[in-house]
């Protein structure tokens, strides 16, 4: 699509972002102890061994809970019964962590689930119309939807144009324009038309609708486990084989020395050597990225995508509303010689009647402002005809009664027009039209013609982008992650040029067609980099494919959303950037906690290798730094610690660890020290004031 | 001169030995294998062996032609032991027993060169020459091989060729292992190690008894048992023996040539995959692993904790006096460091901290710097894993030189990882259950286990020292030691071969400020620390009730 199309696109729902430098940083997501309670029962069904085994680690201590369990009614003990106990609490916090993370998304599915109830369809077939139920819709059905009544399903409008209240889904009461043609036509079944009447094509099948999608997704049930999440798995399983056969051949040893261990002690050990604290968390961590971004109004429709968006390479960002505010306004008139100011603003307001776009109207407001004319409205000039904005001839204008022409728009378009109607503009405008393009800003030329006269240009509008605040900072960081940036627009080079150096992107696509795009994406994902980019129209769908990471906007066509790995129901192109760092946070939260899981069996070795052979080996003791009191306490204590960390990080794994764009290297650094180190030095603080408490105990103690 | 200003001018004269042929080695290897012009010499064993040596082999068919070579010389050793009364230069040895042949010619296809026999009694010339040091140059070479495609893998894109195993192989015994080994007999003889074809020589003892002196081809054989980082002996006392290892220079000598290759060799990676700093990170990385045990073994040592050692002054126990305890801490950080196994000292002697350490060394897996070859790729599979953690505490699906390591490596390390642990712990627990097996054991207690422990750690890491006190020419240690260096050196090849043919089929992620730095200090330090980590989980139970407990007592 033009850019100028673009901007029609944005009309009507372009919301003016707030700074960006204010925008919310990710790691927001609020954690209610309450949902713990709440999520308990969830956690007992899933103690479920068919469901466990998706977690090798976790099914793990469960076959060891259950070997204790029976162990500890063989032969019972305090020790036993004690070790047994928390070893099912292990387990059931660790099932407890994934029943908080899918709770939070099931209070999003219920609000959604209310919209999907069945309402009465009016089919049209063969010219009359029949009333079937929304659930016998079937794709290519077309169905009539008049003010008051809800859409019965997924589909794009193909006649008329109506407001309809998409509050359902999106959140956003401010009511949305959806008409048949152009890049706003896609509606959403369960949404209510407020005005008008619409005839919608269906596109989804039953059961196959975007609402069911989303619930599906917030709901986690449609959760596969991501790329990177299996081969975490697969590490983790196979650290888990690694201490199974150090703690298996451990008794051989054992043995040998004389000092035959119980195999209650030898579960506890396992236990707490296998990486229990990622393995309880990761089901989690994973849930608790889609539902930031649910948060955020962008909907995933695979994890994978958010995984990718960790990795994403380069940005394409539309200039239009992503850059720069959506409406470029006019700040000023440049007459040619022989015209005063005043005649041009009065030629530029009459051209813009009919101009809708912003830019249309930030000049009759200039107009307005700068020389006191009265906006005239369409019905005072009888006999006009108006010529309205396409993007085709990207111009618009009115043809007076008397003859009297006026055109404004592009300046290649209006200067074909006036060579058209006999006029010849003069090198003048060239030079105007490029000073007001190498500044940024777009020219506008205004031109007119009288009844029989040959058509002349009166001036230009210098319609000036004024980039978002804080954009350029954003970039830097950006840059500093290792992301280029590429603004897409369809201006002019030297315009391109001019903005992209004033808001600090790495690089730009001026003139850029869909075409133009989609090649720019080949070619960046052959040498390897992964691409995302945000778009809405029909001829973006390709590219939104072909991309990494594509956001559809919600407001755009039913075949951009199909296209796009992810939908923005906010429809702010902005996002991209914190759907970036969401995947990323997702990311660093996995191998922070796993750094931190694995650095945690320095101290529990220290507990525990003592415990068992101090008493064949004396001198062993010396290991025993923590000094805990007993052999019992001790071993208890790391299981103890080995459970309860998992709830003390339950919060970290929703909320995410903190993310600050850095360099890879000084993120490191900070991540390796806090998870790396802290994972060393955490427990062995945590074990021995679990020891200080737990010796009190009568039989442990 | 004081015993710690000559133990620390002779690692000076080392550290400067290597600084100096670093680059020139380094470079020249990189020039070997990726040179594309035969010599006349490689090009006749081409045609003997009936080998294109322009073909490029998938990583299955380059896996294939090392297993075939390793079992064709597994075999051609065992019937060369087995059959060697009938052959010339016996000096009227017998045949060797099954189960030894067979443990003694994995043993040495494997480039460990455990040595369940004593040389000057079982073995007579030709089967020292025309078996074991043949052995000597191309397991080494094979191992070379396989590090070389490993990082063709990393380098190449969009392809699924490793190069040619053949060319590989015999590129590394001609214009590396032969002329380097060439040089350096000559500088073994000058030093005064014995090279005669003669047959033992009868002497009469200062109390009259007789006493028979084997002598032999000693120094052609040292150099490659170090210089490939073999380390199986000529005579049993191997370089505490004063004809393989008569005095300071040759035993600095002998180090150097262990250390050599493997250190040179991460420029070499450093050439090839075109940054240098990749090269001098992962030596980096090897340099703390061996710095770090070296200063361990050597406090301990040093430190001489113990009545008896207190009263001397020294922990002299099994050292020999004319290296004294930092030369002998030197050799055997350095043997054990690279899979070589040569001993100028017993390590069943060190005090409980030194033993333990010299175990711990080969349970890192060799690496610190490692076997020729087998010490590169064993890093790279640690730097890779490191990677995998370091990488998403970036926020990245993790990348090491470009390439993803998703569940395809991940799987192909993980295995990797734990093939080792799994030969060394199923090998001793089962040695530590039975009477039978506890029989061949010198001492009982925590000093037993660690003899038992250090023969697995020793065979499943292709190492080959011993702990000396276990008497391993049993048909269980035989045979099962024999599994372990095995599964320690082809098992691990195969794996790792693999992940190579994984890499190379990826196109290359471009390097930007989010990708994560793998040559800096930062990183270096993790991949370390990695290693450490690894195998102290792996291992911390084990050795509390071997060496710990020995050095805690």
């Amino acid at each position: 699509m033009s850019n100028l199309s673009n901007e029609r696109t944005h009309t009507v729902t372009t919301v003016q972002a707030p700074p960006a430098a204010a925008a919310p940083r990710v790691g927001a997501g609020l954690f209610d102890p309450k949902q713990l309670v709440a999520s308990l029962p969830d956690a007992v069904r899933k103690l479920d061994p068919r469901r466990m085994i998706t977690s090798p680690v976790m099914f793990v201590v469960e076959v060891g809970a259950v070997l204790t369990t029976v162990l500890a009614f063989v032969d019972p003990s305090a020790f036993a019964w004690w070790i047994t106990a928390w070893l099912w609490i292990t387990v059931l916090f660790a099932n407890l962590a994934e029943a908080v993370a899918e709770g939070r998304g099931r209070a999003q599915a219920a609000t959604l689930r209310a919209t999907k109830k069945e309402t009465p369809a009016r089919r049209l077939a063969g010219g009359s119309e029949e009333t079937v139920s929304s659930s016998d819709l079937r794709p290519g059905d077309l169905v009539v939807v008049e003010a008051g009544e809800v859409i019965p399903g997924d589909g794009d409008v193909v006649e008329g144009v109506a407001s309809v209240d998409e509050s359902a889904i999106t959140g956003e009461s401010a009511p949305v324009i959806r008409e048949s043609g152009g890049d706003r036509s896609a509606v959403t079944g369960g949404t209510k038309v407020l005005s008008d009447r619409i005839v919608v094509r269906i596109t989804a099948k039953p059961g196959e609708s975007f609402v069911d999608r989303m619930i599906a997704m917030v709901e986690g049930a449609a959760r596969q486990k991501t790329p990177n999440e299996i081969a975490l798995n697969i590490l983790l399983a196979s650290l888990t084989i690694v201490f199974l056969l150090a703690v298996v051949t451990l008794q051989p040893f054992a043995g040998y020395s004389g000092e035959l261990q119980t195999v209650v002690v030898l579960v506890a050990l396992l236990v707490c050597l296998i990486p229990t604290t990622i393995g309880a968390l990761l089901s989690a961590i994973g849930i608790a990225g889609m539902d930031r971004l649910v948060q955020r109004n962008v909907l995933a429709m695979s994890g994978r995508a958010v995984e990718a968006a960790g990795d994403v390479n380069v940005l394409l960002l539309d200039k239009t509303g992503t850059i720069t505010f959506g409406n470029r306004q006019a700040v000023e008139f440049l007459p040619v010689s022989g015209v005063t100011a005043a005649e041009l603003a009065d030629a530029a307001q009459l051209a813009s009647l009919a101009d809708e776009t912003p830019e249309g109207r930030s000049v009759v407001v200039l107009a307005k402002q700068e020389y006191g004319l009265r906006e005239r409205h369409t019905g005072e000039l009888p006999g006009a005809t108006f010529v309205e904005f396409t993007a085709q001839t990207r111009m618009s204008g009115v043809d007076l009664a008397d003859g009297h022409r006026v055109r404004k728009g592009a300046a290649g378009a209006v200067l074909a027009w006036v060579r058209e109607h006999g006029g010849r503009p003069d090198l003048a405008v060239d030079e105007a039209v490029d000073a007001v393009a190498a500044s940024g800003g777009t020219p506008l030329v205004v031109a007119e013609t009288t009844a029989g006269g040959a058509a002349r240009v009166l001036g230009v509008i210098n319609l000036a982008d004024v980039v978002k605040h804080g954009m350029r900072e954003r970039f830097d960081e950006l840059r500093a992650m290792g992301i280029r940036t590429v603004m897409v627009t369809g201006d002019n080079p030297v315009t391109a040029r001019a903005i992209a150096e004033q808001a600090g992107v790495d690089d730009f696509l001026a003139e850029a067609k869909p075409e133009d795009k989609m090649a720019l994406i080949k070619r960046e994902q052959a040498g390897g980099r992964l691409v995302a980019m945000t778009g809405d129209g029909t001829n973006d769908a390709p590219a939104l494919a072909q991309a990494d990471v594509g956001v559809a906007m919600n407001t755009g066509t039913s075949a951009a959303k199909e296209a796009g790995n992810m939908v923005d129901l906010d429809s702010d192109p902005t996002k991209l950037i914190e759907i970036v760092e969401i995947g990323k946070q997702l990311l660093i939260t996995r191998g922070a906690l796993t750094t931190f899981s694995i650095a945690n069996d320095v101290a529990k070795y220290f507990a525990i290798i003592p415990a068992m052979f101090a008493v064949v080996y004396p001198q062993l003791d010396t290991l025993n730094i923590m000094r805990l009191s007993t052999p019992q306490s001790a071993i208890l204590s790391a299981v103890i610690f080995n459970a309860l960390i998992i709830v003390a990080l339950i919060p970290l794994a929703l909320r995410g660890v903190r993310y600050k764009p850095v360099s890879a290297g000084a993120m490191l650094q900070r991540n390796a020290l806090i998870y790396g180190l802290g994972g060393i030095v955490v427990p062995f603080i945590g074990i021995k004031l679990v020891d200080l408490i737990i010796s009190t105990i009568p039989g442990i103690g | 001169m004081s015993a710690t200003a000559a133990g620390l001018l002779q690692l000076v004269i080392l550290l400067v030995a290597l600084a100096v042929v670093y680059r020139p080695l380094g470079d020249y290897m990189a020039r070997v294998f990726t040179s594309t012009r035969h010599l006349a010499v490689e090009r006749a064993f081409y045609r003997v062996v009936r080998v294109d040596p322009d073909a490029d082999q998938r990583w299955t068919t380059y896996l294939f032609s090392v297993l075939g070579f390793s079992a064709a010389s597994v075999l051609f050793l065992y019937a060369f032991l087995r059959l060697q009364d009938r052959l010339p230069l016996s000096l009227g040895m017998d045949g060797v027993d099954p189960a030894l042949a067979w443990n003694t010619a994995v043993s040495f296809v494997a480039n460990t060169n455990w040595q369940a026999y004593a040389g000057e009694s079982t073995m007579g010339h030709l089967a020292q020459m025309a078996g074991l040091a043949v052995q000597n140059f191309v397991s080494a070479a094979a191992g070379l091989a396989v590090a070389i495609a490993v990082i063709r893998g990393l380098v190449r894109t969009r392809t699924d060729r490793l190069g040619n195993f053949w060319v590989d192989l015999t590129r590394g015994v001609v214009r590396i292992l032969l002329p380097l080994a060439f040089v350096f007999a000559l500088v073994l003889v000058a030093g005064g190690v014995i090279q005669n074809l003669s047959s033992p020589e009868e002497i009469t003892t200062l109390t009259g008894g007789t006493q028979s002196i084997v002598g032999g081809p000693g120094a052609s054989q040292e150099v490659i048992k170090e210089l490939g980082t073999n380390g199986g002996g000529f005579f049993n006392a191997n370089s505490a023996h004063p004809f393989e290892n008569p005095n300071a220079f040759t035993n600095l000598v002998e180090i150097f040539l262990i250390l050599v290759i493997p250190v040179s060799l991460t420029r070499t990676y450093g050439v090839l995959v075109k940054d240098r700093r990749q090269g001098y990170a992962i030596l980096a990385a090897m340099a703390v692993l061996w710095g770090v045990a070296l200063a361990g073994v050597t406090a301990a040592e040093v430190s001489h904790p113990g009545t008896v050692p207190e009263a001397v002054g020294a922990t002299t126990e099994g050292k020999e006096v004319r290296f004294d305890t930092w030369a002998s801490a030197l050799f055997a950080t350095s043997t054990t460091g690279t899979s070589t196994g040569a001993v100028n000292s017993m390590h069943a002697s060190y005090t409980g901290a030194g033993g333990g350490i010299v175990m711990l060394n080969m349970m890192l897996g060799e690496v610190s710097p490692g076997g020729v070859g087998s010490g590169l790729y064993g890093m790279l599979v640690l730097a890779i894993l490191a990677v995998f953690l370091a990488g998403l505490m970036v926020g990245r699906t993790p990348e090491y030189l470009g390439k993803k390591i998703g569940r395809h490596e991940i799987t192909l390390v993980a295995l990797y990882l734990l093939a080792m642990p799994f030969a060394l712990l199923v090998g001793a627990a089962i040695a530590a259950s039975f009477d039978d097996t506890r029989a061949s054991l010198l001492n009982d207690g925590p000093q037993g286990l660690s003899e038992i422990l250090y023969a697995f750690a020793s065979g499943a890491n292709n190492n080959g020292s011993a702990f000396a006190g276990l008497s391993a020419n049993t048909d269980y240690y035989n045979t099962a030691l024999g599994l372990a260096m095995l599964i320690g050196r082809f098992v691990l090849m195969a794996l790792v071969l693999a992940l190579a043919g994984s890499l190379a089929r990826q196109t290359p992620t471009p390097v930007t400020a989010g990708t994560l730095p793998t040559h800096r200090p930062l990183f270096v330090g993790l991949h370390s620390f990695t290693v450490i980590v690894v195998a102290g989980l792996t291992f911390f139970p084990a050795l509390a009730l071997g060496p710990i407990a020995v050095a805690l007592a």
